[in-house]
């Protein structure tokens, strides 16, 4: 049986008639702990009418069982959204909220104000056109505030509104608020934020929100949604030249081959000559396809698909461009935000990701940590989290960026970690360091594939790593010996020994731990290169630096041989006393002991010599070369 | 020529609308919303090994179907569509799916959970809660897996819920499926962090910054085909709980002397029928439907039985794998 018959969409006549277009503004708040920011933004919601009166109701109900404001509506609970941030009344991470006026959209970045969760803040002015910096009329200008100003000034914001909160608690003192509004004004002059507007305002009681408020007469200034309705914060990125980082290279059938991503500036047109970097090619614009159809012409900000006159090599990461050219380096100095709870080291490698593009790249210098509080800049072995800093980075190939000055899009990046796949930092180029374009790789005439075969070995490193102990220096050289007997060609770079030579600079703390693995990779990929098999007997304690050092080299040539010997076996034998040192305090940072070594996680083979005798482990790393075809 | 060519069966063109032209506007709302969409759906495609759009069949991912649509064209979106059958969908969603895979000549998979299926799991023996858990997150679980996706791109909105207002658009998941609402990886400008571990996965929300008046208004201008049960018409429902609910078939329990009443409802979100609240409403087409919105005095998600549990129930569903 049915119970009805399904009815059809047939009735849709007449468009809504009021096809509204207020622009939106994106805003972000930031505040210390306390400072009332959810507060401020529920507010905000509450007064815009945004709220149903079905989230009202679970409000009222809320606020009298996990409110802080005695049974009153508690607006803080509109936007702390995660059970623990309701449990210890804080906000934890970003929330995004939506509202609008008669005059404008808004969607506003609430950030909490622990220091722990300062990227997250960071994270909210991304993408901001504005900030609301919220200062406690009590406390005024203090350390968050000049933190998170900082932080907003790195980021590129240019407009800021001071909300001086709990007026009612200093009796709507206005000299009070003339002297935060002076020190602010100080601050901001310091940091390059070009417009501030200062206004007084008690967030729970709505003073100087939405209406002016009556409790503060003697200010005569906008009320904050006032002003967030009529600032100009238009940097209009269609008059610059045009950038198009290609996301997508779309193919569907062999007469079609577009090239699809979101305009980061400019405009194009059918017909116009553009380059393609980094490559420099150029040809024409044969077609343009926006979402609304094919058109002669696409601005900033719009996804669209180009075909182009000629058939040259475009792929994703490329950025095709009009006008002057993009900058274009593999190295580059930029401004850090550090993320992750792992400090930054120099030499480490991670991922980094530019617009669509995304290359391997290595700090290479920390110039100075940048003191949050006072903008000194200080001389630092590393970042912590939460912490800013200027470097220098190496790239594994040119990039196509701008400054963040000039393009934010283009010139901001992120930088992952190859391991822990954690976002390491958030970067802001400042500017090219032209490294690219003035060094060339010599071009090899006889290269490796030639020399290999002269040798009739296939090249590839056999990496030894493992504790100090374990056995790796005698399997290595009784491998380097086994492979002499075999007429095959072959190097032995010994940990200890080149101590003595090319890394006797080099002592054992983190830092110069990872660039003696540096070093060693690559001298290593020198002898590959060579066409020889080059074996690595090394501590390498750490797990991204054997990475590191496999990246060097190519897909198949880098086999990682784990020498697994038990600590306490090691200990055990203590062949060099070493151990015995490091228990008696005298040899600080020993792998093993106060360092820790990290272990692989997919060696492509695992010896223990507490089971196996090394002549056996030398037979199978032997046997282990025949079966995949180096000998 | 169009960019985009999807038949329009059930909508007939808007008058002055055909051209598009006040729409054109590259600045305008819902343009921007649209290039944002986009980006991210390219992103998706270009960042993962093999990615899937969860297709729910609402007005969420009708739209979001037609911005794959866009993003790809004249080519096919590179990813199958995958819908997470409960068995308890209202059959007019059912049909609706069919057709569209069909006209858009897309790859549909259908998943239901066959474990609960024989363990006789249903809304109303188990109660929403555990009937959730089994048919629609294990059962998103279980297709996952068994696909090996590593990204899962869905219609979830930021203003939909609270917990949702805080989700990233990339959005990590571990190997067990689990959002870590603490731990998530910030995301600055439109720089998304997409690495994976193996067996770890991604849920990717194009519609992030999207309202729901944002979805209508989109609905009417592009002409979107659409489940009719948005549409009010009269339907046969009883009263639970303060929520019309509507018999869509004999397998809902009547109470003794109860008798489905007909009403001129519409919904304004599918899902299971027996968890979907109707609302009562004469709005027969979409300009009124916005009209009615943009009136309204409630939120989407009240007429949803499922997220009443508790207060932080989205988020505890969440983090178990939910959508």
């Amino acid at each position: 049986m049915s119970y009805h018959e399904a009815p059809t969409i047939a009735a849709i006549d007449a468009p809504r008639l009021d096809q509204d277009d207020r622009p939106t503004l994106r805003f972000v708040t930031c505040g210390s702990v306390d400072d009332g920011k959810s507060t401020l933004v529920g507010r905000l919601l509450y007064d815009s009418k945004t709220l149903l009166d079905d989230q009202l109701d679970a409000l009222a109900s809320e606020s009298k069982t996990s409110g802080t404001t005695g049974g009153d509506l508690d607006f803080a609970l509109l936007v702390d959204g995660l059970q623990a941030e309701r449990e210890q009344g804080i906000t934890i991470d970003v929330a995004y909220r939506f509202f609008a006026t008669r005059l404008r959209r808004f969607i506003v970045a609430d950030t909490p104000g622990h220091a722990q969760y300062t990227r997250n803040m960071a994270t909210g002015a991304s993408n901001a056109d504005l900030a609301i910096v919220l200062v406690d009329a009590r406390k005024g200008v203090i350390t968050q505030t000049r933190r998170h100003s900082h932080i907003l000034s790195l980021l590129g914001i240019r407009h800021v509104v001071v909300a001086v909160n709990k007026m009612d608690l200093i009796g709507f003192d206005g000299d009070r608020f003339a002297a935060i509004t002076a020190e602010y004004l100080t601050l901001a002059g310091q940091l390059g934020i070009s417009q501030v507007q200062c206004i007084p305002v008690v967030a729970p009681g709505g003073d100087n929100i939405v209406a002016a408020s009556t409790r503060m007469p003697w200010y005569t200034g906008p009320t904050v949604t006032a002003y967030l309705e009529s600032v100009d914060v238009s940097g209009d990125v269609s008059q610059r030249p045009f950038r198009l980082p290609v996301q997508w290279v779309n193919r569907p059938h062999a007469d079609f081959r577009g090239f699809s991503g979101r305009i980061a500036s400019g405009t194009i047109a059918t017909g116009e000559t553009i380059a393609v970097q980094p490559s420099g090619l150029r040809t024409r614009v044969a077609r343009i396809l926006t979402p609304t159809g094919e058109c002669d012409r696409a601005t900033a900000g719009e996804s669209i698909t180009l075909t182009l006159a000629d058939e040259i090599d475009v792929s994703r990461g490329d950025v095709l461009s009009a006008g002057p050219a993009p900058l274009v380096s593999d190295q580059l100095a930029a401004h850090l935000v550090w993320f992750d709870d792992e400090a930054m080291v120099a030499g480490r490698r991670y991922v980094l990701k530019c617009g669509t593009a995304s290359t391997g790249a290595v700090i290479t210098t920390l110039k100075h940590r940048i003191a949050i509080d006072t903008m000194a800049q200080e001389s630092a072995a590393t970042l912590d989290v939460n912490e800013i800093g200027y470097v220098h980075l190496k790239l594994d190939r040119p990039l196509v960026f701008e400054t963040y000055r000039d393009d934010r899009e283009m010139g901001s990046f992120i930088l992952v970690d190859p391991i822990s796949h954690r976002t390491a930092a958030a970067g802001m180029i400042d500017l090219s360091l032209r490294g690219a374009t003035n060094i060339h790789w010599q071009r090899l005439a006889v290269d490796k594939s030639v020399r290999a075969r002269l040798k009739q070995q296939r090249p590839c490193v056999l990496w030894f790593t493992g504790l100090s102990g374990a056995g790796k220096s005698t399997i290595a050289d009784l491998v380097d010996r086994r492979l002499a007997e075999l007429g095959r060609h072959a190097a032995l770079l010994d940990g200890d020994n080149l101590r003595h030579g090319i890394n006797r600079d080099l002592g054992f703390s983190s830092t110069e731990r990872i660039e003696n693995v540096r070093r060693v990779a690559e001298i290593a990929a020198l002898f590959v290169d060579a066409g020889m098999i080059a074996l690595v007997a090394l501590i390498s304690p750490f797990r991204s630096e054997r990475e590191t050092a496999r990246q060097r080299v190519e897909a198949g040539e880098f086999i990682e041989i784990h020498v697994a010997t038990p600590l306490a076996e090691c200990e055990r034998r203590d062949p060099k006393g070493l151990y015995r040192k490091a228990r008696a305090g005298e040899l600080p940072a020993f792998t093993g002991i106060d360092q820790p070594y990290e272990a692989p996680q997919a060696p492509e083979i695992t010896i223990d010599t507490s089971e196996l005798s090394s002549e056996a482990a030398c037979e199978r790393i032997i046997r282990y070369l025949r079966e995949h075809h180096y000998l | 020529m169009t960019m985009l060519e999807v038949p329009t069966i059930d909508a007939p063109a808007v008058p002055g609308m055909a051209d598009g032209k006040q729409h054109r506007s590259p600045t305008s709302h819902l343009r921007r919303l649209e290039a944002e969409g986009i980006h991210i759906l390219r992103e998706t495609a270009a960042e993962f090994r093999k990615p899937v759009m969860l297709y729910s069949i609402g007005k969420d991912s009708s739209v979001l179907l037609h911005l794959a649509m866009k993003a790809f064209h004249p080519g096919k979106p590179p990813f199958p569509l995958l819908h997470v059958d409960t068995t308890w969908k209202f059959r007019e969603m059912i049909a609706f799916r069919d057709r569209r895979a069909r006209e858009l000549g897309l790859d549909l998979i259908v998943h239901t959970n066959q474990d609960g299926l024989s363990q006789g799991i249903t809304p109303f023996t188990h109660g929403s809660a555990r009937y959730t858990d089994v048919m629609k997150t294990q059962a998103l679980r279980q297709a996952l897996d068994l696909h090996g996706f590593d990204a899962a791109i869905g219609g979830a909105r930021r203003d939909e819920e609270k917990s949702r207002a805080k989700e990233r658009v990339f959005s990590h998941r571990s190997t067990a499926h689990r959002w870590d609402p603490k731990n998530q990886r910030p995301e600055l400008w439109s720089l998304y962090n997409t690495l994976l571990a193996p067996g770890e996965s991604m849920r990717v929300f194009p519609l992030s910054n999207w309202t729901e008046l944002d979805i209508w208004d989109y609905i009417l201008v592009e002409n979107i085909p659409i489940v009719p049960l948005y549409l009010a018409a009269k339907r046969p429902v009883v009263e639970r709980d303060g929520a019309l609910i509507m018999v869509d078939d004999e397998r809902i329990p009547l109470h003794p002397g109860e008798a489905p009443r007909w009403h001129s409802v519409r919904f304004r979100t599918l899902g299971c029928y027996p968890l979907s609240g109707a609302t009562a409403s004469t709005a027969a087409t979409l300009p009124e439907i916005v009209q009615e919105m943009m009136a309204s005095r409630t939120s989407e998600r009240q007429g949803r039985m499922i997220d009443r549990d508790s207060p932080a129930s989205m988020e505890r569903k969440k983090a178990e794998g939910y959508f």
